[in-house]
């Protein structure tokens, strides 16, 4: 009922009945709703739960950047994809970025994709290119004067879907979209013409909806107090940008995440991830240790993404799981083979 | 024909490639308790940054030592809370500062240095003097003359804009502790703006950031900074259509700023 009637809300309608909703209304109802995506895997089948794999660094090093990649996969993170925010805007050592996602993906038949997360224009340089481009990226608001000081319009994002599509890089499936929000990003750039942060927050997932993306992202504790001040107020913001993008029939996934001059600590990311889990969240954050040493800010870490699989026995996506099991990382229950102190022979390959 | 299997390698090898925290190992699903440890110690340095006192007395009397003459003024922040809560209050000054500069008479100037405590007083306590004493000699050698200099608490980057502004200043850097993180909870940076006035954007400065021990050293920053003052001023601009060009060799961490 929930998934037929998703294109005929309207984000202002997903927002305000949002405000007449407590917090378990929030969960109650967004675990109601179905969405699934696909591109080399599917994501958002039921009683599964996907990560994005972040192994960012602060100058983009390549050898870095693949040690916590493999730190990532034999933690059994990276099925939403493996997703790098470069420091740089170089379309040089972007395209370097991609062409290191496509080795790794590719050497261990990994059913993943990679994702840069640069500006659009960027990325639709290197596809022109012919470099090795699974999904397209761009960070996007709830206002159209917001958009443009993202230096984007649809038209340029339906521009890019098709340049993305045209590669037909996916096996499962098409979604080749990844988009991040955030509340807040239209009041930072003066686009918010007085409305509240939350229904701009919605409205930017109906611009995302036109696209049919893989992933939905709302970064939600990352843009600081002056938005979200504190643990009790970023816990609210992320299941309600939660259920809006669910009721609008999206894959939303949320970093859950504060920045050090929020009030706001690891045991306030616990209750949010324990939470969103409970309403079905799409996909979460995998960083090293939590710490994000290029952006940062605290994230969730691949051993929140254990604690919160075994806590709800959710699984990954069914081709990344069966990889895992074909390669020995992971069980015939899915869960973590032991704790090798010595890397797998692929692992020391790649960093050799 | 497949390459031989290279030489095994532990999982704390990782550790040497990356400063992210790789290589943790677990506990069933958790995390280890060393690396917990490690990490609360640093997010509670952190948080001692963003929350540390701005110790203005010192810095006054520092520059003062220095040479200089700097004043003491302060934004419409009135405490932490106010300031993390209100970007804008700290991107202005309060009355009594506005005052102090307006009765200040003086004519315009080249070049103002503003100091502000931005999101860490811990990084201004530790580097901003030995920055300025460092960038001194560096703009002297450039021809550029300090008109002024401030010592700001409860300042945005954009406070300096309304400082530069009551100054007549053609340019105004201000040195203002970043965004804390985890590695570096002391990172100064420094944002050059030029012909300062209220309501520019980002897009209008230069920023040479993450100064600090691990980091820039205060001889590159006060380099790089010194080659933006001069060009800024040859050119009459900052920002997206200023480069950084002073090709010091250094890996370039120069954008344009963030806060």
């Amino acid at each position: 009922m929930l998934k037929q009637v998703a294109r005929g809300i309207t984000p202002e309608m997903a927002a305000a009945v949002s405000k007449l909703m407590r917090n378990q209304d929030l969960i109650l109802v967004a675990k109601k709703c179905a969405v699934t995506s696909a591109f080399r895997n599917t994501i958002g089948l039921k009683g599964r739960m996907s990560v994005r794999l972040q192994p960012n660094h602060p100058f983009d090093d390549v050898r870095g950047i693949t040690a916590s990649i493999l730190d990532g996969i034999l933690l059994g993170s990276g099925d939403a994809c493996i997703g790098i925010n470069p420091a740089s805007d170089d379309p040089a050592v972007i395209g370097e970025l991609v062409r290191l996602l496509d080795g790794v993906i590719t050497r261990l038949q990994i059913p993943t994709q990679g994702c840069v997360l640069t500006h659009v224009t960027t990325t639709l340089g290197l596809i022109g290119q012919g470099a090795p481009v699974d999904l397209v990226f761009q960070s996007i608001a709830g206002t159209e004067a917001a958009n443009r000081s993202f230096g984007v319009d649809l038209a340029l994002l339906r521009e890019a879907q098709q340049a993305g599509l045209s590669l037909r890089r996916g096996t499962v499936g098409d979604n080749v979209m990844y988009f991040e929000t955030g509340q807040g990003s239209a009041l930072s750039a003066n686009a918010h013409h007085n409305v509240d942060q939350q229904t701009l927050e919605a409205r930017a997932y109906a611009v995302a909806r036109a696209f049919d993306p893989l992933l939905v992202n709302s970064v939600v504790g990352f843009i600081g107090p002056e938005y979200l001040f504190d643990g009790k107020e970023i816990i609210r913001a992320g299941l309600e940008d939660h259920f809006c993008g669910k009721l609008l029939g999206l894959p939303l996934g949320v970093d859950v995440c504060y920045t050090n001059h929020a009030e706001a600590d690891q045991d306030d990311m616990d209750n949010l991830l324990t939470l969103l889990a409970a309403a079905g969240v799409t996909f979460i954050m995998g960083v090293p240790g939590a710490d994000d040493v290029m952006l940062n800010y605290q994230s969730s870490s691949f051993h929140d993404a254990l604690y919160i699989r075994d806590l709800f026995g959710l699984k990954r996506a069914p081709e990344f799981d069966d990889w895992l099991v074909r390669t020995g990382l992971a069980g015939a229950d899915f869960r973590l083979a032991g704790d090798a102190a010595l890397l797998p022979e692929f692992a020391s390959r790649l960093i050799a | 024909m497949k390459t031989p299997a290279p030489p095994s390698r532990s999982l704390s090898d990782l550790r040497e490639l990356t400063p992210a925290r790789v290589g943790l190992g677990r506990a069933g699903a958790s995390m280890p308790t060393d690396a917990l440890l490690a990490f609360t110690l640093d997010h509670a340095r952190a948080r001692d940054a963003v929350h540390g006192v701005f110790d203005t007395s010192r810095l006054v009397e520092g520059l003062t030592g220095v040479g200089l003459k700097p004043i003491a003024l302060a934004s419409q922040a009135r405490n932490r809370r106010d300031y993390l809560r209100r970007p804008d209050l700290g991107r202005m000054l309060d009355p009594a500062s506005q005052r102090a500069l307006a009765d200040r008479g003086g004519s315009s100037c080249q070049f103002v240095i503003v100091i502000g405590d931005g999101l860490s007083p811990a990084a201004v306590n530790s580097h901003a003097l030995e920055l300025v004493r460092n960038l001194i000699p560096r703009l002297a050698e450039a021809g550029v003359q300090i008109g002024g200099t401030v010592v700001a608490s409860g300042a945005r980057v954009a406070l300096g804009d309304e400082i530069g502004a009551l100054f007549g200043a053609r340019m105004v850097v201000m040195l203002i502790g970043e965004r804390p993180g985890l590695s570096a909870p002391d990172s100064l940076g420094a944002y050059l703006t030029f012909a300062p006035r209220i309501g520019l954007t980002d897009a209008m400065r230069n920023c040479v950031s993450n100064i600090h021990g691990a980091g820039l050293s205060y001889d590159e920053a006060a380099f790089k900074i010194a080659w933006l003052v001069q060009e800024g001023l040859a050119r009459q601009i900052t920002g997206v259509a200023l480069k950084d060009e002073s090709g010091s060799g250094t890996p370039a961490r120069i954008g344009t700023s963030q806060s």
